[in-house]
């Protein structure tokens, strides 16, 4: 028996979340004051969860590393949220929205959870509209829908393009209202350092405060990890710089298993990389692919001005691979397909690695105005970085890190294999099998956010109101305090040559190449030495300048990287481990003869769970069986 | 291309500040501002000295973590546009370019070019909000919303946050910011019920924690990262005043 247990409720599926809110445990309002709460991270996911229970009165202590909740990650989020309301009448249904994640995620993740994410995604715009969050509304006042890739149906509620910073500031005026009433209580500028576990159970954190430089103990009844996704362990990302998978690596230390860790979503639309100094990659939304054409020429090294190619020299190449999704399929598949030409000499531009995004017939068609009112905010930002109008002339993109589907194992209470420690959002694994459709990372990470952990929680912390908050003067406390700052002192000890920007930009390469878009045997294995070799440099190499007792955001950083490290021997190991192709994971030992994925679904229809051994041992893996009683599992076929 | 750079350094919030010279001969007009302070860093670390400390996380004009007043300008040269989105481009070679952090009573300096934006959040705190639990939501299409309310709530809820308004003007008013969160609110039914008792909190809030007054220079817009104008100052002195005059609630 496998130390896993998924903790599916039994019964149909469409009735799997309805019997466990009416047979859950629950605690009365008058013990729920009695109870403390940690969340880590204020993104999409945290923001609500720290909101919705300090609402039912728990009390809850909030933290993140920014300097305000509002500017965490999720806030870049573009396009939209997907809901099933079948606003426009065209099929959709709960059923299809969870079919559609099933599919789009290569039937690697989980039926009951994946059902329950789409169950929710209606009320989750109904709270989020009552928050005031503008969403985008046709003149008779009604919701306004777009379609995103992946699917046949308009279900993806959007404003403008900045629906992500929308939504996240309904979570985080919801938070600060509970902040007023003295319900929560905000952490900024703290870095998490470590989860302290006392008795098999997770009973707080050990902070660092980064202003003062202060080692800080907080304890609670249980732990909330809405810590984001690791994408930026290839240097180059989508996310925000700071973006970091620290959190989750200091759970997987104390015992959390990690789900997947090699699921990472490259997005197709992103501005390609300009130069050598470059920190950041831009993400230009998916919903851009509504009424962009990606097309590269047809002749090997064409070098003409994009507006002078006439239309029968171009390859719309995703319209002639995927005629029934055309520029709307999923990510990974489009992704792949831009780097299958340009690794063939038709990439276009300075380096070749780069494919055309064009807007002339959408313009052509529907007019300057609305495709202004469409994509107006994301065209301006293409200008401001590149200085080209795509108006006129087309959009240049190519493919970047960006999200997480891997991430802490969870069971269907969203709780890690730590006992009271929780991990939501894209911080788990649970909803987006081995790719993750557009928009449904906001669905995902509000539904954990309002609509489950409050619930899931709750059932945790009913077993609890007798147990009292831990001393912080309690020997685990003193002893994860002691280690955390024995390895701030370390960082500082080295006095080497090389920054930490620089180890965090060989291992991105490193990554990039052998761990990116396309995997093979021979290549991770090189990886595996390469990281290897990479981090026995940096702690024998690297350079911090200033103490530990002050803003330092070196210090900051060498942490980061110091944990992408290990973090990255970790995805390459899970990578090397399935010898299948699987949405996002793309093995090229298994592919059929036409270039696309190839499951083994005999050998791998499992989520990969594993157990840390310690310090540079190889770490166990745990099988989850996946079972497929409501889909019939088939060749994912966009044609 | 060469540059001159004169940045404020200041250890720590009571320490007493001061200019620093700089020059960079390796800046290719292809790097973003953020990435032209990277490499300054990384050549002072390697040169055994101080990197200087700023804030810039999202890198896409959305997160408002960006705090710098470059020549003069909150977010430096260019209209509606945030700091992460300037690149050097925009500079001549052999400029000099003076950096500092924001300067407000209310924005206290932590070091260099960070300040403590906290203030923010306590005003958001005193009403930035509509008061719904999870779970209490009615139907989101049982409100309908014009689709002309709904862009301009819209446009006004666009503020990052970054603080660039207050930055910009004489008094360090926060007026912009909050004008545009009560405007946002009060244009949308959902936050309608709420309406003065958020003006006159918000604006209550931001007397105490020491923002000036408004004396619509309008400043704040003309460097507002987002474009966000000042009519929604006027929306929110309507506000104010029309929840003077009525009943205290």
């Amino acid at each position: 028996m496998s130390k896993i247990d998924a903790k599916i409720p039994e019964g149909p599926l469409a009735e799997k979340w309805t019997k466990y809110k009416a047979t859950q445990k629950l605690v009365s309002p008058n013990n729920r004051k009695k109870l403390d709460v940690i969340v880590v991270g204020t993104g999409i996911a945290g923001a609500p969860a720290a909101a919705s229970l300090a609402e039912m009165g728990y009390n809850v202590k909030v933290f993140c590393f920014q300097d305000s909740a509002r500017r965490a990650h999720s806030v870049a989020a573009q396009g939209g949220i997907n809901a099933a309301r079948n606003n426009k009448n065209d099929g959709d249904s709960v059923y299809r929205l969870f079919y559609d994640m099933i599919k789009g995620g290569d039937f690697r993740a989980r039926e009951a959870n994946v059902y329950r994410a789409a169950e929710v995604s209606s009320e989750i715009i109904d709270q989020l509209t009552a928050q005031g969050v503008p969403f985008a509304r046709e003149y008779g006042g009604t919701l306004a829908n777009r379609t995103f890739g992946g699917v046949q149906v308009s279900r993806t509620n959007y404003a403008q393009g900045q629906t992500g910073q929308q939504v996240l500031l309904g979570g985080y005026s919801a938070l600060k209202r509970q902040v007023a009433l003295g319900k929560a209580t905000m952490y900024s500028r703290q870095q998490m350092l470590d989860v302290v576990v006392i008795d098999g159970k997770a009973r707080g954190i050990i902070t660092r405060n980064l202003v003062t430089g202060e080692i800080e103990r907080h304890a609670a009844h249980t732990v909330v990890l809405a810590t984001g996704g690791y994408g930026t362990i290839y240097y180059l990302s989508t996310l925000a710089v700071q973006s970091n998978g620290s959190a989750a690596m200091q759970a997987y230390r104390k015992g959390a298993m990690f789900g997947n860790p090699s699921f990472i979503q490259i997005h197709p639309t992103c501005i390609p990389v300009l130069n050598e100094y470059q920190s950041k990659l831009t993400l230009m939304s998916e919903s851009l692919r509504n009424d962009g054409r990606i097309w590269v020429p047809k002749a090997e090294g064409d070098k003409r001005r994009p507006n002078e190619i006439p239309d029968e020299e171009r390859d719309y190449f995703l319209e002639r691979r995927y005629p029934a999704f055309g520029n709307l399929v999923p990510r990974d598949v489009a992704s792949r397909a831009a780097k299958e030409r340009c690794d063939n000499g038709f990439g276009i531009g300075k380096t070749g690695l780069a494919v055309y995004l064009d807007f002339r017939d959408a313009v052509a068609k529907q007019g300057k105005k609305v495709i202004k009112g469409k994509y107006g905010n994301l065209f301006d930002m293409y200008e401001k970085i590149t200085g080209e109008v795509p108006y006129e002339t087309p959009m240049m993109i190519y493919p970047a890190g960006h999200y997480t589907m891997g991430g802490l194992w969870v069971d269907y209470n969203l709780m890690t294999t730590i006992p009271g420690l929780f991990a939501i959002g894209e911080a788990n694994f649970s909803d987006h099998g081995a790719n993750r459709l557009g928009a449904s990372s906001l669905m995902q990470g509000a539904a954990d956010g309002y609509f489950i952990a409050p619930y899931t929680v709750s059932n945790y912390l009913a077993d609890e109101i007798t147990t009292k908050v831990p001393s912080t003067d309690s020997p685990e406390f003193v002893e994860a305090e002691n280690e955390a700052k024995a390895i701030l002192d370390k960082f500082l000890s080295i006095k080497g040559t090389q920054t930490a920007t620089s180890f965090h930009k060989r291992l991105g390469h490193i990554m990039w190449e052998y761990a990116g878009m396309k995997r093979n045997e021979e290549g991770l294995k090189k990886a595996q030495g390469l990281i290897t070799d990479l981090k026995k440099e940096f702690w024998s190499d690297l350079i911090i300048p200033g103490t530990t007792a002050e803003i330092n955001q070196e210090l900051e950083k060498a942490s980061r990287v110091a944990d992408f490290i290990d973090l990255a021997l970790l995805i390459v190991n899970d990578a090397l481990n399935r010898k299948e192709s699987c949405g996002a994971h793309f093995r090229e030992e298994s592919m059929t003869e036409g270039g696309e994925a190839m499951r083994i679904d005999d050998k791998y229809s499992f989520v990969a769970a594993w157990e840390y051994q310690g310090e540079d041992k190889e770490p166990k893996l745990h099988k989850e069986d996946l079972k497929f009683e409501n889909v019939e599992v088939k060749v994912r076929s966009y044609k | 291309m060469k540059l001159k750079l004169n940045i404020w350094k200041q250890e720590n919030a009571k320490a007493k500040g001061r200019f620093e010279k700089y020059e960079l001969d390796t800046v290719d007009a292809e790097m973003s501002f953020l990435e032209m302070l990277d490499s300054l860093n990384e050549k002072l670390i390697k040169e055994g000295k101080e990197p200087v400390a700023f804030e810039h996380d999202c890198h896409e004009a959305i997160c408002g973590c960006c705090s710098l007043y470059i020549n003069g300008h909150p977010h430096g040269p260019g209209s509606e546009t945030a700091t992460c989105q300037v690149h050097m481009r925009a500079f001549k070679d052999g400029e000099t370019i003076t950096i500092e952090p924001w300067r407000a009573k209310s924005f206290p300096v932590l070091k260099d070019l960070m300040v403590d934006r906290n203030a923010f959040d306590k005003l958001m705190a005193a009403g930035g909000f509509v008061s719904i639990d999870a779970g209490q939501a009615p139907d989101a299409n049982a409100n309908l919303i014009g689709k002309i309310d709904a862009d301009k709530a819209f446009d006004a809820a666009a503020c990052i946050g970054c603080g660039a308004c207050v930055a910009a003007c004489k008094n360090s008013s926060a007026t912009l910011f909050v004008a545009a969160k009560v405007s946002q609110l009060a244009l949308l039914p959902q936050g309608k019920v709420e309406a003065k008792r958020r003006a006159l909190n918000m604006i209550a809030k931001m007397d105490e924690l020491g923002f000036g007054s408004c004396t619509n220079t309008g400043a704040c817009e003309a460097e507002c990262p987002k474009g966000i104008g000042i009519d929604f100052i006027a929306k929110l002195n309507r506000e104010y005043l029309c929840a003077s005059f009525s009943e205290a609630e």
